[in-house]
């Protein structure tokens, strides 16, 4: 534990206090030691653990497990639970996505109420040209006008940026759906539904045409300059990710005839927006065995753990018994299952290392996993910087009252 | 040594009502009244744990600093309080540290987000 613990605060960690720095540890009941220690002044006067940017980026490690578009796993070492915990909840709530906001119903004879059918309409993700997603610009909603207190703080704020909250080409996206149920004919489809159905045939993708609404059937229509950025031949237009998704489902007669309208924004504003499936991270699991665990019991050790954690190895002292060996702690889901068992319990410490997160960003389709994490990155430093750089400005403007606490107490600094 | 960094009153006054900064005409930071030049309590609008842990974790960092700590007062409103007090023999103020912690906080990005780019082309060029 602290400083004064130790016999010599000028001495070096103990082993015990290194593992401690580095592991959480993980018991039967408890977890212990999960919050970080590595703060100037708790190991005592010899360790130092200012804040040094050359020994972060020589501890600094990204291991890729597998990057495929939508889908990367990596290894994040050597930075701290925050700044990790940082990058989740950005990837989650603030990086900007397009998605269908407004939905504009001209007709909707269909059994799924307006609003449903809203509502199932923004959550299809949507995806495009990489480019002009990135030049689209932000749309300010305005409140809906029986909300007095936003609606003053509006009015209020209303002014320069007015163009913001007018839909146009440079801020809106417009997607159309205009699917009408009808009978199968002869005449246009080939088959005689309505004879097909006398008959006894249940199936409605054979009696009807168009009776299940997708999200293919989605039109974009290019508005103003969009069609330079979002355009057929590259295949950049606005679409959904999934064609096919079932937005509704009809029968003849019915219609839905929508006009929607997509904007940017953010997941904390709606789950809506939110690039990520999800985005999550865990800590690397340690299993420390102290004692050798042999023959029959590391059988059970194995068995204990997921497939491919525990391999079993000839014993150094005893060739014909083998023994308990870590193989890859990566596998291992933490049950502490071994824990439960009075043959190993003993002979077996859990842990979790503190600083290795291993993380899983699952994008939605809209961007790129990697490209995903980059951008919670700079997110973070455009927040730092923007706190900063500004914080900065204003100090440098007070640098008189500044310089008036300096020039006081003048005598009593040391250096 | 005598007067160990306790500032009389009559200075003290410039830091009684709460120091503003403006961006985008709302209030982004403040410091809250009651500050003085090594302990200042300053608040941040439209931040919550994403910044402040982070932030609190940098600023900790920094020797010169005795305690950092921030909470959020209400979570219906998005205002992030961070208190600062750095050691009294040392020359860094309650706004210096504040500072330096968000000037390491996106040097530490730039290193990731270099590090991260030059592993993910790694990871595709042995793919390929």
């Amino acid at each position: 534990m602290p400083a004064h613990e130790q016999s010599n605060p000028w001495a070096p960690l103990t082993p015990s206090q290194l593992e401690q720095r580095k592991i959480v540890s993980v018991n039967p009941e408890t977890v212990s030691h999960t919050a970080a220690t590595d703060i100037p002044g708790h190991w005592g006067p010899a360790q130092d653990d200012s804040w040094n940017l050359s020994r972060f980026r020589d501890n600094l490690k990204v291991d890729f497990h597998h990057n495929k578009p939508h889908d990367a796993a990596f290894s994040l070492i050597g930075v701290d639970a925050s700044v990790a915990n940082a990058f989740r909840r950005i990837l989650l709530a603030e990086i900007p996505t397009l998605a269908i906001e407004d939905v504009f119903v001209f007709d909707n004879t269909s059994i799924i109420q307006d609003e449903v059918l809203a509502h199932r309409l923004g959550l299809i993700p949507l995806t495009g040209g990489q480019e002009g997603l990135k030049w689209l610009k932000w749309f300010r909603k305005p409140p809906p006008k029986d909300d007095f207190a936003a609606q003053a703080t509006w009015d209020a704020e209303e002014g320069e940026d007015s163009a913001a909250s007018v839909p146009s080409d440079y801020n809106t996206i417009v997607l159309i759906l205009n699917v009408t149920c009808r009978w199968a004919t002869k005449a246009e489809d080939g088959r005689d539904g309505k004879a097909l159905a006398k008959d006894g045939e249940s199936d409605p993708n054979i009696r009807y045409v168009n009776s299940n609404v997708y999200a293919r059937d989605l039109v974009f229509e290019p508005q103003g300059q969009q069609g330079k950025y979002f355009n057929d031949d590259e295949d950049t237009q606005i679409r959904p990710v999934n064609p096919d998704i079932l937005v509704a489902k009809l029968r003849p007669g019915q219609r839905i005839h929508v006009r929607c309208h997509c904007i940017k924004g953010i997941g904390a504003d709606h789950a809506k927006f939110s690039p990520v499936a999800t985005a999550s991270y865990r800590l690397l699991p340690q299993i420390n065995i102290t004692q050798p665990i042999l023959g029959a019991d590391a059988k059970k050790f194995a068995r204990c753990f997921p497939k491919g954690v525990i391999g079993l190895e000839p014993s150094s002292d005893d060739s014909d018994e083998l023994q308990a060996v870590v193989k890859d702690p990566m596998k291992d889901t933490v049950s502490r299952e071994c824990l439960r068992h009075a043959e190993f319990k003993d002979k077996v410490k859990l842990g979790r290392v503190r600083d290795h997160f291993i993380f899983s960003v699952e994008s939605t389709g809209q961007f790129g996993s990697s490209e995903l994490t980059l951008d919670s990155v700079r997110l973070l430093r455009a927040k730092a910087e923007s706190d900063g750089v500004v914080g900065t400005n204003w100090v440098l403007s007070y640098e008189g009252i500044d310089q008036l606490y300096r020039g006081l107490a003048a005598g009593n600094w040391t250096s | 040594m005598s007067n160990n960094g306790d500032t009389p009153m009559e200075e003290l006054e410039d830091y009684e009502k709460g120091e503003e900064l403006l961006l985008d005409g709302t209030k982004k930071l403040v410091i809250l009244p009651g500050a003085s030049s090594h302990a200042a309590s300053f608040q941040i609008e439209k931040e919550d744990h994403t910044l402040g842990n982070a932030l609190r974790y940098f600023v900790n960092k920094n020797s010169d600093v005795e305690f950092c700590g921030y909470t959020i007062p209400h979570p219906s409103e998005t205002k992030m309080n961070i208190r600062i007090q750095t050691w009294e023999d040392t020359k860094t103020t309650a706004v210096d540290a504040l500072r330096k912690g968000l000037i390491d906080m996106m040097e530490a990005c730039d290193v990731i987000s270099e590090k991260f780019t030059e592993a993910r082309d790694e990871f595709d060029a042995k793919q390929s």
